[in-house]
């Protein structure tokens, strides 16, 4: 076990270079920093100073290495654009976009299992076909879409909830939350359900795939025969045999929720990491582009390793073959 | 006795509205970089600074000078302006505001990692003769100082130096510094709180000294709050649904619906703003094109014809939907230089611009690749595009290469372009600014040419902006106006349009519209 985890990190250290050095070699087609930070007024000496300044005038390898030396040390400067320590303003925004994600996690599953469940029992019913044909339109409509029609329905014209902005928020300690304000909650609603949609179909759809599949299997017919109630067949035995899949699923898109934010937090101005990457890709403000994608790199590694380990739990096929030191 | 209580009831009544806070809430798609007065010299840092901050010299409403922290200013020799300072002021935090700080303002502006050199460049130093009087030495003449200095805002010296902030922040260092997040000034408003791309409050500052003056008499406004909302369509919902009540820039093609929409007021006004197409009239071959062995921007024809070959009002109908007033001359009638008798522009003439284009050798056009921004400029890349679509129909096959800001500036600036779009604002309201940055040889020298990636030289040109720096009076106007005859005459750029800016608001909100879009909340009233 220990030495599985011990090689997994050692394999993701190529990764996580490979990731700097391909987001490190994008910036050069960025655009230059330089001609946004001196603004509309300078001379060619002040423009010569700040490339020597920001060491741009250094070939790209050394730049690179400077740049990797820092970073491994979790220093990545002071933002181009904001003035500020790349790191702080990535630890400010964090919160914002974890708590979107995991309240869009939480929406997709409370949702998505649900509707899975009971369109893979009742196949023929018209609700069933009216949850798949949602699903359909949760799969092919862009998100950018979807958030712009739910301001307009929720906002614009009923004026139920707020358009922009995470609302009042409460901070403890370094962790700003929206979730303890009234104002906070409503904030949250309208982007978590942008944001879950997507995961919400393809959760219901996979748990729809899976109840098919397991009732078809020996042991449903036989619990059946035991004489169980359909209650304990489909919940007790059919559902909890279908969510091993679900769950490794709802893992990996977790990632993916909290890294492809940037659209959502784009439309609802959520002040998270992804608007910050936005913000800074239009200023070519390249430290905190490259701490961004490199903490994104480290998130999908990171949650790689745990399902990974997840299945070494879950599946003991995995286990044999290693001796007995496995766990 | 009961008329009494009623009457105090009624007086509590009124006492409570006085008290009451009036809010505006205010959206644009960009946040201020830094609340640091004299390190980004950046649109959307002035329009949250200058609430806060004020200068010597301060704007009317207009956009003319007005007496600001300076009551009264006077050139008393050709190198020597003298001001003298309001009394009484104070900044937000108490400490009396004198003649050292703007010695000290002055001396942080002319600083090395400061954005503001073009608004110092002709000063030498500032000098305290007594108390509440203050002499600006400049290097030359400079008749334009007051309009430059009403850009500089006035720091605290000592507030400045306790918090370890004598300069503008340096991108080497690896702290930040204390004035990229606090603020003591001595404006109408205070910054309350701020958190970067998220909101920023201000809260009337009572004891402001222009509170009395004409124009603020009626002003009202007890707080801003601020928020960046960069999707445009969010910012309009958000000022629909009544979340939002002032928008600064709300997109074009959203105008009409605002106008329709209830209890919302779309101001338009002119902006300081005009945009130019500009020629490679330097090289001998251009980068790119399809002509080889010489450049055809060199000759006055071709440009000529290129010109004849747009149709401005096209553009204004149809790509601006009537928001642009297509201009024949470098900037807009604001600018302290304007003459009239010069807007004029070539007329649209597809005929003869293929004549021109025959007659300089290129019967048949040639090609050309125009670089363009695509989120700078009010609909940039579309003004692009119609332009790239009226040159092809006189021959000049014409590729679009459009860009975000970012890597389109720093094409420009290594002068790696043919042709290029360009939107120039004019912070000094001063014709010099624009002559000097775009027109004057490129030559290294402070502000000479900084903008002029065509790299359009010519000598008497360069003569006329030497007038106009030191000159003053009629003769000023006189180089000018000759300069502004040789802009059109010469054809180093094809000018556009200056740019309308619409302003969106909630019906029960008051202020002028300013041509610099900068709001001024000084003058706001909310009913």
């Amino acid at each position: 076990m220990f030495a599985f985890v011990i090689s997994r990190i050692l394999q993701s250290i190529p990764v996580l270079l490979a990731v700097a050095l391909i987001s490190f070699a994008m910036f050069a087609y960025v655009g230059d920093p330089i001609a946004i930070m001196l603004g509309q007024d300078f001379t060619e000496a002040q423009r010569a100073a700040l490339v020597a300044d920001l060491g741009l005038d250094q070939p790209f390898w050394v730049q690179f290495t400077r740049f990797a030396l820092h970073a491994a040390q979790g220093e990545f400067g002071l933002s181009y654009r904001l003035s500020r320590p790349v790191a702080d303003l990535i630890a400010e925004r964090a919160p914002a976009t974890l708590e979107l994600a995991f309240c869009a996690a939480a929406v997709a599953l409370a949702i998505g299992v649900p509707m899975g469940v009971y369109t893979g029992l009742y196949r023929h019913s018209w609700l069933s076909r009216a949850f798949l044909t949602f699903s359909l339109i949760g799969v092919s409509l862009p998100t950018f879409l979807i958030g712009i029609l739910l301001i307009l329905v929720f906002s614009v014209w009923l004026g139920w909830l707020p358009s922009f902005g995470r609302g009042d928020t409460v901070t403890i300690g370094w962790w700003s939350t929206g979730l303890l304000t009234w104002s906070g909650i409503k904030a949250l609603i309208l982007p978590s359900v942008t944001l879950g949609l997507f995961q919400l179909t393809l959760i219901m759809r996979l748990v729809r795939a899976e109840m098919l599949e397991v009732l078809r299997t020996d042991y449903i017919k036989f619990a059946r025969a035991r004489g169980l109630t359909n209650r304990a067949v489909h919940f007790g035995h059919a559902l909890k045999n279908t969510l091993v899949p679900v769950i490794t699923v709802v893992g990996l898109q977790l990632g993916a929720i909290i890294a492809f934010a940037i659209v959502t937090e784009t439309v609802f101005q959520w002040p998270g990491m992804g608007l910050l990457f936005i913000q800074s890709v239009g200023s070519a403000d390249i430290p905190v582009m490259a701490a961004y994608l490199l903490l994104i790199a480290c998130l999908f590694v990171v949650i790689n390793l745990i399902v990974d380990l997840l299945y070494y739990a879950v599946d003991p096929r995995l286990r044999t073959g290693r001796g007995r030191g496995g766990h | 006795m009961r008329k009494w209580a009623l009457a105090a009831a009624m007086a509590a009544l009124f006492g409570m509205g006085a008290a009451e806070a009036r809010t505006v809430r205010w959206a644009a798609s960009g946040d201020p970089n830094t609340m640091d007065p004299h390190s980004q010299n950046v649109g959307t840092v002035t329009m949250v600074l200058q609430q806060i901050y004020d200068a010597l010299i301060a704007r009317n409403p207009q956009l003319g000078l007005a007496p600001g922290l300076a009551t009264r200013w006077e050139q008393q020799e050709p190198n020597r302006w003298r001001f003298w300072l309001r009394d009484g002021v104070r900044f937000h935090e108490g400490e009396a505001f004198t003649a050292d700080d703007v010695v000290f303002s002055i001396t942080r502006a002319l600083a090395p990692t400061s954005n503001f050199g073009i608004f110092v460049d002709t000063i030498e130093r500032a000098e305290q003769v007594e108390p509440l009087v203050v002499d600006i030495i400049t290097k030359t003449p400079d008749p334009i100082l007051p309009n430059k200095l009403a850009s500089i805002f006035m720091m605290s010296r000592s507030w400045s130096e306790r918090n370890n902030a004598p300069r503008p922040q340096n991108t080497r260092a690896r702290e930040e510094i204390f004035t990229v997040r606090n603020t003591n000034g001595t404006g109408a408003f205070r910054l309350q709180s701020r958190e970067a791309d998220v909101r920023t409050v201000l809260a009337r500052n009572a004891d402001w000294w222009g509170w009395r003056e004409e124009d603020s008499r009626e002003a009202n406004v007890t707080e801003i709050v601020f928020r960046p909302i960069g999707s445009d369509a969010t910012r309009i919902a958000a000022l629909l649904s009544g979340e939002v009540d002032f928008v600064l820039d709300p997109p074009l093609q959203d105008l009409t619906r605002l106008r329709a929409a209830q209890g919302i007021r779309v101001l338009e006004g002119p902006e300081v703003r005009s945009l130019y197409l500009v020629f490679d009239t330097h090289r001998d071959e251009l980068l790119y094109s399809d002509v080889r062995g010489r450049n055809p921007f060199r000759d006055l024809r071709v440009r000529q014809a290129l010109y004849h070959a747009v149709d401005i009002q096209a553009i204004h109908r149809t790509t601006m939907r009537g928001q642009s007033v297509p201009t024949g001359t470098l900037f807009p009638p604001q600018v302290n230089g304007y003459v009239q008798a010069e807007d004029v522009r070539l007329p649209h003439d597809q005929a003869r611009a293929r004549a021109l284009l025959t007659e300089a050798g290129y019967p048949n056009g040639f090609q050309i690749t125009l670089d363009c921004s695509n989120n700078r400029y009010i609909n940039d890349e579309q003004i692009c595009q119609a332009i790239a679509a009226m040159w092809a129909r006189v021959g000049v096959r014409t590729q679009l290469n459009a860009m975000p800001l970012a890597p389109f500036f720093a094409k420009i600036q290594r002068e790696d372009t043919s042709v290029y779009m360009l939107g120039w604002g004019v912070p000094t309201l001063d014709a010099l600014y624009s002559f000097q940055s775009l027109l004057a040889t490129r030559n290294g020298a402070q502000g000479d040419g900084i903008w002029n990636y065509g790299r359009y030289s010519n000598p008497q040109m360069d003569a006329l902006i030497q007038r106009m720096k030191t000159e003053t009076g009629e003769a000023r106007q006189a180089a000018v106006t000759e300069a502004l005859r040789l802009y059109r005459t010469d054809v180093p750029h094809i000018p556009l349009h200056h740019q309308m800016i619409p302003w969106a608001l909630r019906a029960h909100i008051q202020m002028p519209h300013m041509a610099n879009n900068q709001p001024f909340f000084r003058w706001a009233r909310v009913n």
